[in-house]
């Protein structure tokens, strides 16, 4: 197996002088190709920070970043982010089909062969025949797949996803998970995903690397050696996943990860008690741990209610946030 | 096409009312002529070749007026909101010129460019630019910056994204601004027909129509095609805005 990302010594500070702000600090790790690795810290840890500084999308103010070898300066080629708020990452004037050819305008590839490549990649992720829609017609986790889509369609070496499930609702976001490891599995891509859900983490994860509060350092490095196919019922109720998440949580409440935080109240993540989080979003998830079970077998059936569901949410009209 | 049926409801609405009052006696007809005089009036005009040459003139003057002050204002706009520095240099200028109406600018520019159509072209630029520029630049600004990480994570250079996102994404904002613009052109452009006395144009007809002769229903028609043209061109404005950004949904906000 060879190394596909080097990150060494990476750090990262906002600001200059006595109102600085460290974000991340002297950061070394390495994720070997075709590895799924997830990195789990608490909210605000600087988390989306490395990412940026990972993809380019920002310089680091110290150390360096080497994919395949090759240090980043500006975004690579061969790298896609899929971010949280697809309502704000989606081109909402362009078409689905559209949306997911973007990142092929910038490469020598003929208009055929990118509209094939869309519906081909639009297809793996089970979205064949909506090319035509556009974003905003479509539900939250059918808009996240477009942007894995779309993240997927320049076969990037690594694939970096911030908090990709965040923002949809229980169902569709284990949906996405086992979408996220079939793609990963079919395409022998390389995946490195942010999130604070620690279930999440070791349900999706080959590898889980367990950052402490800002600014973020690495506490913990845990392979997660659970069977490759997995089951979002199954896999969740297994020993092994229960251990796994159990460790990870005590890491995350531990003094080391928690040194900063110490007069902060409830920021503990509430893992113990089998939810994972502190966002309202997923209060309401944990509440109903019935119904994942109904759920799986529904899978991809819930585009209207979902879509009604989004709509009523009003999230995704990009220039809503300049109304008020 | 039920929202124009309801428009076009009121304006007949509009008519009637007029119609009513002058024959009922309660707006003397020698004050103000009735709707069906004026009527008369305009589609007899509609067949004048002299009047027709006046509103040729006008609306081409108005259509060369919008196309520089587009051609100005959006450049100036990308400009001026994506240079912060510029925008705040450019600021107290821009704050001190907008205020002053383009009617008031008509002595100044009579006694530089004359009264010709480029005299009404000027003034209808300078009434025309601010509201594209201001929404230009306020269009930049808005901009999320998650897109454009979006755009730049795709492997998209600086210019690309700008071309590619930032514009596009502008784009509901600035034709909004035409579309306010368009108006306040055609204003500008009659408006200086008749205080700087073109030789040419509605606004001259309609200043013809009340100096020389009293001859009210002429001033009246030259009015009411004035409203016409200048409803007209908002209602076109609006439906193709639709059309266009069905996805940005602007138009609704502007009219807030």
């Amino acid at each position: 197996m060879s190394t596909m990302l080097e990150v060494s010594g990476l750090t990262h500070q906002y600001g200059q002088g006595e109102r600085a702000h460290v974000a991340v600090q002297d950061l070394t790790f390495t994720i070997e190709a075709g590895q799924l690795a997830c990195i789990v810290g608490p909210s605000g840890c600087g988390k989306s920070t490395l990412l940026r500084c990972i993809s380019g999308l920002i310089p680091a103010t110290g150390g360096s970043v080497r994919l395949h070898g090759d240090e980043v300066s500006g975004v690579p080629d061969d790298l896609a982010v899929v971010f949280q708020d697809y309502g704000r990452s989606l081109f909402p004037w362009l078409t689905v089909a559209k949306n997911v050819e973007f990142p092929l305008r910038w490469q020598k590839v003929s208009k055929a062969e990118r509209q094939r490549r869309a519906a081909e990649v639009l297809e793996s992720v089970g979205l064949a025949g909506v090319g035509k829609k556009y974003p905003w017609q479509l539900s939250g986790g059918m808009q996240q797949r477009v942007s894995i889509a779309r993240a997927l369609v320049s076969r990037p070496a690594l694939l970096l996803m911030d908090e990709p499930f965040a923002s949809v609702d229980a169902q569709t976001r284990g949906e996405l998970e086992d979408l996220t490891r079939r793609v990963q599995r079919d395409l022998g891509s390389t995946i490195l995903l942010v999130t604070h859900d620690i279930d999440e983490s070791v349900y999706l994860a080959d590898r889980v690397l367990v950052l402490s509060k800002s600014p973020a350092a690495i506490v913990a490095d845990l392979a997660i050696d659970l069977p490759t196919e997995r089951d979002q019922i199954a896999t969740r109720e297994s020993e092994q996943f229960v251990s796994l998440r159990g460790e990870v949580a005590r890491l995350l409440q531990s003094p080391q990860v928690q040194r900063t935080g110490e007069n902060a109240p409830a920021e503990t993540p509430a893992a113990t008690t089998g939810t994972d989080d502190t966002t309202a979003s997923d209060a309401t998830a944990a509440s109903e741990t019935t119904a994942p079970a109904e759920a799986t077998g529904a899978a991809l059936s819930d585009g209207a209610d979902t879509a009604e569901a989004a709509d009523a949410a009003g999230s995704p009209d990009p220039t809503a946030a300049s109304r008020s | 096409m039920r929202t124009f049926a309801k428009g076009l409801t009121g304006l007949l609405g509009f008519f009637l009312l007029w119609e009513i009052t002058v024959q009922a006696g309660v707006l003397p007809d020698y004050w103000v002529p009735p709707a069906s005089e004026v009527a008369t009036t305009f589609v007899e005009l509609l067949g004048d070749r002299e009047f027709l040459l006046g509103v040729i003139a006008t609306l081409l003057a108005w259509l060369i007026a919008l196309g520089v002050a587009v051609g100005i204002g959006v450049p100036a706009g990308l400009l001026l909101g994506s240079v912060p520095a510029l925008q705040s240099a450019s600021r107290a200028l821009i704050e001190f010129l907008r205020p002053i109406p383009a009617v008031a600018l008509i002595p100044l520019v009579m006694v530089t460019i004359g009264s010709g159509p480029d005299a009404k072209i000027t003034l209808a630029v300078y009434a025309a630019v601010w509201p594209i520029l201001f929404n230009t630049i306020y269009a930049f600004g808005e901009i999320d910056p998650v897109l454009l990480d979006s755009a730049r994570a795709t492997g998209a250079n600086r210019r690309q994204a700008l071309t590619w996102v930032a514009l596009p994404h502008a784009a509901p904002f600035i034709f909004t601004g035409v579309r306010v613009a368009a108006s306040i052109a055609l204003i500008a452009v009659i408006s200086v027909e008749y205080i700087a006395a073109s030789e040419i144009g509605l606004g001259r007809y309609i200043l013809e129509g009340g100096m020389n002769n009293g001859h009210l229903d002429q001033v009246m028609a030259g009015t009411v095609l004035a409203g016409l043209a200048g409803w007209a061109i908002n209602s076109a404005l609006v439906g193709s805005g639709r059309r266009l950004f069905r996805w940005a949904d602007t138009e609704e906000r502007a009219t807030r």
